[in-house]
Order: structure tokens, then C-alpha cells, then sequence
């Protein structure tokens, strides 16, 4: 009998705050995708050849995210029927679209206007009670494109 | 030290290849944090110690790549690439790869 308590009670939780936590997460990250448009990121192997940067630099962003419990039921019930599992698809969108913007950030720190050859890596770090996977961490990296101010513009503030 | 995963660096040129260099990084999580990801696992949303713990050994992983280029002689690393995988329970290998080179 207890245990069921503690059982609703963590499941009443994890979906009140999970529910919220989730909702703020999303509106957060669709304002900064719009603010930090543009810096594309470009899964280009290669920058083309017509772009001659003077500098590059290595950025990454990356996130761990956990899942919350009453999700985690929710796809347990979802794995008897199969199907789509909703809770886990937001769960890694959330995290590639944070990794990604935490890059970004990174680049736009640098004065960078665009990076190339973005990879992304995702692994499970928790597996929680009963092998199932608890949380995500996500790396996002690659390569900002810094142009720097051009070498005819020094002297002229100089001579003037 | 040039890090960079592109293939090449745009306007410069390989002189001379030296060879794969890698540093990696085991670490495993501390049991103050541990509690606070197990409460997190309930309500969901970010671990932040999980996630500054990742970016302190990748940054060692890195920095331990950087160290083994150093030796090699090279002036700039290309084509890195970052793996992680979960060697036990609680904890967390990081590992970095990619090829040392000379830069003109």
C-alpha cells in the first residue's frame, strides 16, 4: 500500500514538473534558435574554397538531459504496445536543439559567422532502475569560420 | 595548436602528416551529484554536474591529444573527432581523436 503511494506520488511529480520543465525548455530554445539564426551551422565536410577565413577554431556544446518519471512509465506502457514513443522523441530533440544552440553561443562568443562540418554525438550516461535509460548527454561540434578584420583597413585608420 | 575538424585549414597547407594522436579520460560521477541526478531523474530536465562533469574530461581528453601532437612535433591537429561511451555503472570514458600534422 505504501508503495503504491510513493509510486502515484512520484508520478504526480514528474508530471506536473516535468510538464512545466519541458514547456519553458521549448519556449527557451525557440527564442534563441531565432536570435542565433544567423550562425548557420552547415554539415559541409569542406567550407568551398571561395571563403578564405584567417581563422578557425574548434567550438562544442553539449548537454545531459533526464527524462522525468512519469514519462518514463508512460514509455514503459508505450513498449508493450509499441508504437512511436512521444516522451522520448522530445526528450532527444530537446537535447540535440540545446547542444546545437550551446555551440552556436560558443561561436557567436567568438565573432564567428558560420560554422561547418557540425557532428553530433549522443549517448546514454544513466541507465536508472532496471536498465532503462534515465538521461542523454549530447555533444554538438565543429568547426567556426572567424573572419578577421581585413589587413587594408588598419593602415588607413593610422594615416588618418 | 591548431584544433580544428575540418579536413583541411582553408588557405594553408599539410607539409607533413604525422599520424593519429587520441587522449581520453575515465571519470566517474560523485555521489553528491549522483543524489541530485536521481531526484532529477524524477522530475526531468538538466543534470547540470553531468553535464559540467562530461565537459571537464573532454576538455582533459582534449588537452591530453594536444599533449601527445606537442610531442609528435605538429602544429595543428584536423579531423577531430569526439566518442563517448560507458565503461560501468557511473562512469564515463571520453575520447578524442585526430590527425597530427605540420602547417606551412
Amino acid at each position: 500500500m505504501f508503495d503504491l503511494i510513493v509510486f502515484f506520488v512520484l508520478l504526480g511529480l514528474g508530471y506536473g514538473f516535468g510538464r512545466v520543465a519541458e514547456q519553458r525548455h521549448y519556449k527557451s530554445i525557440i527564442e534563441r534558435e531565432i536570435d542565433l539564426n544567423r550562425i548557420p551551422a552547415i554539415a559541409l565536410r569542406l567550407p568551398p574554397p571561395s571563403l578564405v577565413p584567417q581563422r578557425t577554431q574548434l567550438v562544442t556544446g553539449s548537454v545531459v538531459i533526464s527524462i522525468d518519471y512519469f514519462k518514463r512509465v508512460a514509455a514503459g506502457l508505450r513498449s508493450l504496445v509499441g508504437g512511436r514513443m512521444r516522451s522520448y522523441e522530445t526528450l532527444l530533440d530537446r537535447a540535440r536543439r540545446e547542444a546545437v544552440l550551446r555551440m552556436k553561443q560558443q561561436a557567436d562568443g567568438l565573432g564567428a559567422k558560420m560554422i561547418f562540418n557540425i557532428k553530433l554525438e549522443t549517448a546514454s550516461i544513466s541507465k536508472g532502475s532496471k536498465n532503462k535509460i534515465g538521461s542523454v548527454e549530447v555533444l554538438a561540434y565543429g568547426t567556426a569560420i572567424i573572419p578577421v578584420v581585413a589587413p587594408a583597413a588598419i593602415p588607413t585608420a593610422i594615416g588618418e | 595548436m591548431l584544433l580544428t575538424n575540418l579536413e583541411i585549414v582553408p588557405g594553408r597547407t599539410v607539409k607533413e602528416h604525422l599520424g593519429l594522436v587520441q587522449g581520453n579520460s575515465v571519470r566517474a560521477k560523485h555521489v553528491g551529484r549522483d543524489i541530485m541526478a536521481s531526484l532529477k531523474n524524477i522530475f526531468g530536465g538538466e543534470l547540470k554536474g553531468y553535464t559540467e562533469l562530461l565537459q571537464e574530461s573532454r576538455e582533459e581528453a582534449v588537452a591530453r591529444m594536444v599533449q601527445q601532437a606537442e610531442a609528435a612535433g605538429a602544429n595543428a591537429v584536423l579531423n577531430i573527432r569526439f566518442s563517448t561511451s560507458s565503461v560501468t555503472q557511473g562512469a564515463a570514458e571520453l575520447y578524442a581523436y585526430g590527425t597530427a600534422v605540420i602547417l606551412d
